[in-house]
């Protein structure tokens, strides 16, 4: 364990080039660049809005303004693409790595933490897009939004945590890459992200109970929309869970660490 | 100093009967793989500060298994290496360039994977820079480069530091042959400044030219561990051992160590050099006309005979080879108890020194098809300079002078 912090902190620079390289590269050749990272979300959000604004609009109460159902979907959409992009880009990082991974030796666990960061650098410059959109809106900012901040990193540890068993699960048995997007679609509807989750029935919201993402989601709700500040008892559960997949995703990398260079 | 050590090192590729066996046994359930494919296994070696060693054998053999576990990127299943100081490996040169990014920001990039911190890279940059001399070209996407050019940089920051350990492998070839000559000047450069080499490579003449040890690996194991010489006549015997065919070593008066191989359906029956009064002779002058007459014995009738020598310096480097296929005197089939003499006559225009000549015997234009003798060392020979002026090297290349004013 020690072992890796070490990794980490000698290779710090490495890691700081590698998130810049990426940034950089995704802007060269293309003239829009790295906006395409934040106006594909957007774009979702506006496809949503189009289609469901008028069915949906109605049942969201607790807020006066007009465009109730588009700050709604913006909030879910900033913490859902977080999630997603973290756990897609574990999902293949070993593989895609493994030809480097073969011939060089490096501390494996900055690969990893190279996503994370490059995720949170796009996580940040799309969270600024839709703090303008919620302004263009007439939605102010509130202080009750510094609420997104350790949000936004529990969101990233449970991605994290999730990405390293199934990236590292991945490499040895490749159908995890195919089954987990199925996965992740069907968790997308299984949370409320598009709707309110006061539309869901009754009996089905015991099994909504389960789903690690919805008291984030909520959360992020609760700061971006509603103004409250997170319910903190509704976040304990995925808070313990994040924790025990992240000790989990560790322990098993270092374990693989060693047999993934064969299987690769 | 011992620089690295490798202790009963080994390397097993396990199958699980299923892959979530392998992933159980992380978590602690104890399961025996199915199956164990040993690629190495029992390597025992010390490497000590400027050395310079090689390591060959042939395809398969495990020369990059052992390098990858010597670097670090493979975990060994048995056995340990301890290694003190940094290893640098000039194996993949490019390995993780991005084309999107300039030759400044890889460098930063590569230099970063290897472990650099920023201020050293900060520091070695210039010379990076004017080391790999793309001029311009530094600062614009590798996407742009030629290959020779993504080579010059990617040689320039695998050398930026000098490494206690510089792992060659094949790569010596990098980019033209200006660049080849700056590049080898440096890694010699290193050398002299106690850095060890390890060197893979099939080719004979820069392994003898670089090392003064080789480890010859075969089956999995090092078979061979010795001088250069001897180790790469053994390797060669190897390649041309058939079936029933054997490889004999026999250490001579001096000291050297000859290595005998071949099937035996012809042999060498004797070989020495003359001079143009038929007198057998050990000394030549530089320039002299002298014959080599080599007495083949067909034991068992052949369907084709080819005898080819090879002259080899003090340090083994071929200087000249040829056979009687190239020089059109090829015999057809042979019966048995057939006795050949065979005389090659030429001008030793050679430099100076001690040189050793190995015969073969052998079908086809190569000895790699059936080889029935194979001799090294098999006449040694030295050349002095009697008559000519003095000049240095191996070649006797007289020219003229003329002189303008």
């Amino acid at each position: 364990m020690f072992g890796l912090l070490r990794g980490l902190f000698s290779y710090r620079s490495f890691i700081a080039t590698s998130i810049r390289n990426e940034f950089v590269s995704r802007f060269s050749r293309s003239s829009l660049g790295g906006l395409w990272m934040i106006i594909n979300p957007l774009a979702n959000v506006l496809i949503y809005a189009l289609i469901l604004s008028n069915v949906l609009a109605a049942k969201l109460p607790g807020i006066d303004n007009k465009y109730a159902y588009a700050l709604y979907l913006m909030a879910g959409t900033l913490a859902w693409s977080l999630f997603s992009e973290i756990i897609n880009r574990c999902l293949t990082l070993f593989i895609e790595n493994g030809n480097l991974m073969k011939k060089m030796k490096f501390p494996r666990i900055t690969l990893p933490f190279i996503v994370l960061g490059s995720a949170l650098l796009n996580n940040f410059l799309l969270l600024l897009s839709v703090l303008a959109v919620f302004i263009c809106l007439g939605h102010w900012p509130t202080w009750q939004m510094l609420w997104a901040v350790p949000l936004i990193l529990t969101v990233a540890a449970l991605a994290m945590g999730l990405g390293l068993v199934l990236g590292v699960l991945n490499v040895f048995v490749r159908d995890i890459g195919q089954v987990v997007p199925i996965v992740l679609q069907i968790l997308f509807w299984f949370t409320p992200i598009v709707y309110p989750i006061n539309i869901i029935p009754e009996n089905l919201k015991s099994l909504l109970a389960y789903n690690p993402m919805l008291p984030l989601v909520s959360a992020y709700h609760d700061v971006f929309v509603y103004g409250l500040s997170p319910n903190f008892l509704a976040l304990a559960s995925t808070v313990a869970l994040t924790l025990v997949l992240l000790a989990l995703g560790l322990y098993i990398f270092r374990r693989a660490a060693p047999e993934m260079v064969d299987a690769l | 100093m011992t620089l690295l050590s490798a202790k009963d090192l080994g390397k097993a590729y396990r199958t699980y009967r299923s892959e979530w066996q392998r992933i159980a046994r992380w978590l602690g359930i104890r399961i025996n793989p199915r199956e164990e494919h040993w690629v190495l296994q029992h390597i025992n070696f010390v490497i000590n500060a400027g050395e310079a060693i090689g390591i060959v054998g042939q395809n398969g053999a495990g020369k990059s298994t052992l390098l990858k576990m010597l670097t670090g990127t493979l975990q060994p299943t048995t056995g340990e290496v301890q290694v003190n100081g940094r290893i640098a490996a000039i194996l993949e040169l490019g390995m993780g360039f991005n084309p999107e990014l300039t030759g400044r920001q890889n460098v930063y990039h590569a230099a970063g994977l290897m472990g650099f911190n920023a201020q050293e890279i900060e520091a070695f940059m210039p010379d990076v820079e004017k080391f790999a001399e793309v001029g311009e070209y530094f600062d614009q996407a590798v996407r742009t480069y030629s290959s020779g050019m993504q080579m010059r940089v990617a040689f320039a920051v695998a050398t930026a530091r000098r490494p206690e350990i510089l792992i060659v492998d094949e790569a010596l070839s990098v980019g033209d042959s200006y660049f080849q000559h700056k590049s080898f000047d440096r890694i010699r450069e290193f050398q002299e400044q106690g850095t060890t080499l390890l060197i893979v490579s099939h080719d004979r003449s820069s392994i003898q030219a670089l090392c003064d040890r080789v480890l010859l690996i075969e089956g999995g194991t090092v078979i061979k561990d010795g001088a250069p010489e001897e180790v790469m006549d053994f390797y060669n015997a190897i390649i041309a051992e058939k079936e029933n065919a054997t490889v004999q070593v026999h250490t001579l008066a001096d000291g050297t160590v000859q290595t005998r191989s071949g099937s035996g359906e012809a042999t060498i029956d004797s070989l020495a050099l003359y001079n143009e009064a038929d007198a057998p002779i050990e000394f030549v002058s530089v320039g002299q006309s002298v014959s080599l007459k080599i007495r083949v014995k067909v034991n068992q009738a052949i369907p084709e005979l080819v005898v080819g020598y090879m002259i080899k310096d003090r340090l083994g480097q071929p200087i000249y080879g040829t056979n009687t296929h190239h020089l059109d005197k090829k015999m057809g089939a042979l019966e048995a108890n057939t006795e050949l003499e065979y005389t090659f006559k030429f001008e030793a225009n050679i430099g100076v020194g001690s040189y050793s000549i190995a015969v073969a015997l052998h079908t086809a234009d190569t000895h790699l098809n059936a080889n029935y003798e194979w001799r090294d060392l098999a006449l040694v020979f030295n050349v002095i300079n009697s008559d000519k002026v003095p000049f240095v090297g191996s070649a006797w290349i007289q020219p003229t002078v003329e002189c303008v004013q």
